[in-house]
């Protein structure tokens, strides 16, 4: 991965945002968050117990992003 | 004693021991043993085993449930095993000898067939990328009944949580190996998807982020043995046969579609349940040492099974429409024996008995 590639959100009907890129994440406090895989799920349920990342919660909660994402 | 290797804290491999051969279960597993565990034809056979494949003609006319049958499933796991390198007392140049292949054939014919008359596809999806992963997010979908994960999480004693890893590390220490099998019989963006899904499997660069190293930690955290194989003995037909059917898939061309289905599925259905394992074991008191496999997967998998639906298996079944009905039924013999084995484990756990074949008589090794 290289500094000066692009970072991709792609959208995941009714899931999460799919991260790809060199993009470092903060926290509340301002810390960077230690981010290992080369491609991360950021939680759009609000229900994750692990957030900024998905955990997969949003299958049991029902969460829908409706059409606007979809292929 | 021969040397062998295994991952050390660092996943870095360390000569340690060798595990011993297995024991047989019956007339097949036998005459494999005794055949794998000599040193393999170099350059050609010294002695004939064409007696091979008759005998498994036998042993499965005999054969009440070849998902059941202890000594069919050892054979099979043995024949695979050549193939993986992973069980080290077996020579390398068994891997191709004519014999052994023609057996496997004959055991994978059995179990495909028991496979495909166990599943069957309801109202398929059109062959698209969209229509294929909706129908698998569907399939996949969490139930509210009771399951193993939950057993884990709430109720399971010290000892069966260990039993669950004993049986967990016949794939686990292996991690993502029956799928990689695929790699090269991809093509395009389902392969470029299933490699970066592999790619995370196994660390992403870091050897100690490859998952069958996380897991051996977890497994000497809790006191076990993390060489790989040293459980085989333990665990019975039905445990052998998980792993063999993802072997089947992976390492026969003409089922690539139904390997791309198993690990579609196998992903979709691991983030909530590792959140409750990792949950149980903390429950009985284990820290980051052993909980830190179960963590990572309720993170990677929540991206894996976003990859694996549509970028691999949705793909794939566009890419070639041919390959779309052994996509779903890969899918959904993944469900089917993962269900088996959970029924399985719950009602001897729930029942107060081992789910092993023999019961452990001593905490570690």
């Amino acid at each position: 991965m290289r500094d000066d590639d692009p970072v991709t959100f792609t959208a995941c009907p009714d899931g999460p945002l799919i991260v790809r890129g060199p993009a470092t994440f903060i926290d509340e406090d301002g810390n960077p968050i230690d981010q290992p895989r080369r491609a991360v799920a950021l939680c759009r349920c609000g229900g994750s117990a692990i957030k900024p990342w998905c955990d997969g919660t949003h299958k049991v909660t029902g969460f829908t992003t409706g059409q606007s994402d979809r292929d | 004693m021969k040397a062998h290797t295994a991952l050390d804290r660092a996943g870095i491999e360390q000569v340690r021991a060798a595990v011993a051969p297995v024991r047989s279960r019956g007339p097949l597993s036998d005459a494999l043993c005794s055949i794998l565990s000599r040193p393999g034809p170099r350059p050609v056979p010294s002695q004939s085993i064409g007696h091979l494949p008759e005998a498994a003609r036998e042993a499965l006319a005999s054969s009440g449930s070849v998902i059941e049958d202890e000594d069919l499933q050892l054979s099979l796991f043995l024949l695979y095993g050549s193939a993986y390198g992973s069980l080290r007392w077996i020579d390398a140049s068994w891997e191709w000898h004519p014999d052994l292949i023609a057996t496997r054939g004959l055991l994978e014919q059995a179990f495909e067939a028991h496979m495909r008359s166990a599943v069957s596809v309801a109202d398929p999806p059109r062959a698209s990328r969209e229509a294929v992963a909706a129908w698998l997010f569907t399939a996949t979908a969490p139930g509210p009944g009771p399951s193993l994960a939950r057993f884990v999480a709430k109720r399971a004693s010290l000892e069966q949580a260990r039993e669950f890893l004993i049986q967990r590390s016949i794939y686990t220490l292996r991690e993502a190996d029956p799928h990689s099998w695929a790699i090269p019989r991809l093509t395009g963006r389902s392969k470029a998807a299933l490699v970066e899904i592999q790619s995370d499997e196994y660390g992403g660069g870091d050897p100690a982020r490859v998952h069958a190293a996380i897991f051996a930690r977890t497994m000497r955290g809790a006191g076990l043995d993390d060489r790989y194989g040293a459980y085989v003995d333990d665990v019975p037909a039905l445990t052998l046969a998980s792993q063999n059917m993802m072997s089947m898939f992976g390492l026969n061309r003409r089922l690539r579609g139904a390997i791309v289905g198993h690990l579609a599925a196998f992903e979709m259905t691991s983030s909530l349940p590792n959140r409750l394992y990792g949950d149980g074991f903390r429950r009985l008191g284990f820290g980051p040492e052993v909980t830190a496999y179960f963590d990572e997967h309720v993170e990677a998998d929540a991206v894996h099974e976003q990859i694996a639906a549509r970028d691999l298996a949705g793909a794939l079944a566009e890419d070639e429409p041919a390959l779309l009905d052994d996509i779903l039924f890969g899918a959904l013999a993944c469900l089917r024996m993962d269900a088996w084995v959970g029924d399985r484990f719950l009602d001897a756990w729930q029942n107060g008995r081992t789910t092993l074949r023999r019961a452990r008589t001593r905490g570690g090794e």
